[in-house]
């Protein structure tokens, strides 16, 4: 179970940046050192000033554990008064570097082998995603389900890869047109649907959201040392 | 030390002396970072126990430990996350008023805290004793939420806040160090935020 310690500090290259949502951007990194990470750590991001201030994030990382370590993806919101978020969103450009240290945690990781729910709310997803494309690349769909709740279509991230039978997208404000579902927060009955025997929960998202959810398994019988949480604070 | 292209930081000019390296000042948020389901502990079957190399393992039920003795700390908190928060105030006891009664046998170095959710965070023992951890239930003069780990959490401010144990249940003695929860999993043992041992490694 025990996760390795962190490599050192090193310098990675912007290789893309991808608009995800109107606040959300995905930039790919290639590092120097290379580090096989697992599904659901993230990395530190710090940002050094010419007088010797930095400011550092952690960001989960979006990509799935890649054969040759070379390059990860991290999904980053922009948040208004966010020192790093909004430096990452506003300047940072391919073939910019950036000094990153991971990958960090071994507690919210999935190593592909247990069923798992994956629960996230908006941006919560992003770790999570990485569990998915672990999952979709080892052929192993049938051990996951990942339902995220949205406001709406716009704040979805990764919307063109996301569907799939094992995925189930909750509208809570603004459904599709095409949309089953009436908007409406996620219930009981959107996680029952996705709860496989024996599965291991995920959850990633505000602490608010982390609570409603932890509730609702509680009610769903899933046991606590069965749940696994993510809370996002204010990371900027 | 290798420049951020661009990057000047934002109101820096004025760091407040009391930030560790790479913290900044939450204000009046109280970010809740947690792993587990938020438990639901009621203080009439609450309670906190000092065991291992201790020469009397002592348990104490809520109305017990609030007999003891009142200490407070009013100071900063620091989240491994890079937050921390100033002007503090809890409320509790001292754990060296709790060791006192349990007396710590020569032969013990570290404690691991645990908690009611199963949680484990270790300590030398020499970090929590001379005045410097608690077990707090209030904080600004209310009954600490269970959000942040009421009823009660051990409070460990001069280490980040991940060794101050969320609904903590009690101390366990040991010769030895003996990893914990985040220990394990890629934290430092120690975790000093003025010497930023955030890591394994640091």
């Amino acid at each position: 179970m025990d996760a390795p310690a962190p490599g050192r500090w090193q310098m990675a290259t912007v290789e893309q940046v991808r608009q995800e949502t109107k606040r959300a951007k995905t930039f790919r990194l290639a590092l120097s050192e290379t580090s096989r990470h697992l599904a659901g750590q993230h990395y530190v991001v710090r940002l050094t000033a010419p007088d010797g201030y930095t400011a550092s994030r952690s960001y989960s990382v979006a990509s799935a554990p890649d054969e040759s370590a070379r390059c990860i993806e991290i999904t980053v919101e922009r948040l208004e008064d966010g020192e790093v978020s909004s430096y990452l969103h506003d300047v940072i450009v391919p073939g910019d570097r950036l000094e990153v240290r991971g990958p960090i945690g071994g507690w919210f990781v999935w190593r592909g082998d247990v069923p798992a729910l994956l629960v996230g709310g908006g941006s919560g997803i992003v770790p999570l995603m990485s569990m998915l494309r672990l999952a979709r690349r080892s052929g192993r769909s049938d051990l996951v389900r990942l339902v995220v709740s949205v406001r709406n279509q716009d704040e979805l991230y990764y919307a063109n890869e996301l569907p799939g039978p094992e995925t189930t997208v909750v509208y809570t404000r603004e459904a599709p047109p095409s949309g089953g579902r009436a908007p409406g927060h996620l219930g009981e009955a959107d996680l029952r649907q996705a709860l496989l025997p024996e599965a291991t929960a995920y959850v990633c998202g505000s602490s608010g959201f982390a609570d409603h959810v932890t509730g609702l398994l509680a009610r769903l019988a899933v046991l606590s040392e069965r749940i696994r949480v993510e809370r996002f604070g204010p990371t900027g | 030390m290798s420049f951020t292209r661009g990057f000047k930081g934002r109101g820096h000019a004025e760091r407040d002396a009391r930030l560790p390296p790479g913290q900044y000042d939450v204000g009046s948020d109280w970010p809740v970072l947690t792993a587990e389901a938020t438990p639901n502990l009621a203080t009439s079957s609450w309670t906190f126990a000092v065991e291992g190399l201790v020469r009397h393992p002592v348990t104490w039920t809520w109305d017990e430990i609030h007999a003891l003795p009142p200490a407070s700390y009013e100071g900063a908190i620091h989240c491994v996350t890079t937050w921390s928060k100033f002007g503090v105030r809890f409320g509790g006891v001292s754990v060296d008023t709790l060791l006192a009664q349990a007396e710590p046998l020569p032969s013990a170095t570290h404690v691991v805290a645990h908690s009611h959710t199963g949680y484990t965070t270790n300590l030398p023992l020499e970090d929590v004793t001379g005045g410097k951890a608690w077990v707090v239930w209030d904080c600004d003069g209310r009954p600490l939420e269970v959000g942040h780990g009421g009823p009660a959490r051990l409070l460990v401010p001069y280490l980040y806040f991940w060794k101050s144990a969320k609904w903590v249940a009690g101390l366990r003695l040991l010769d030895h160090d003996e990893p914990g929860f985040w220990e394990v999993n890629g934290y430092h043992d120690r975790g000093d935020p003025w010497l930023e041992q955030r890591y394994q490694g640091d």
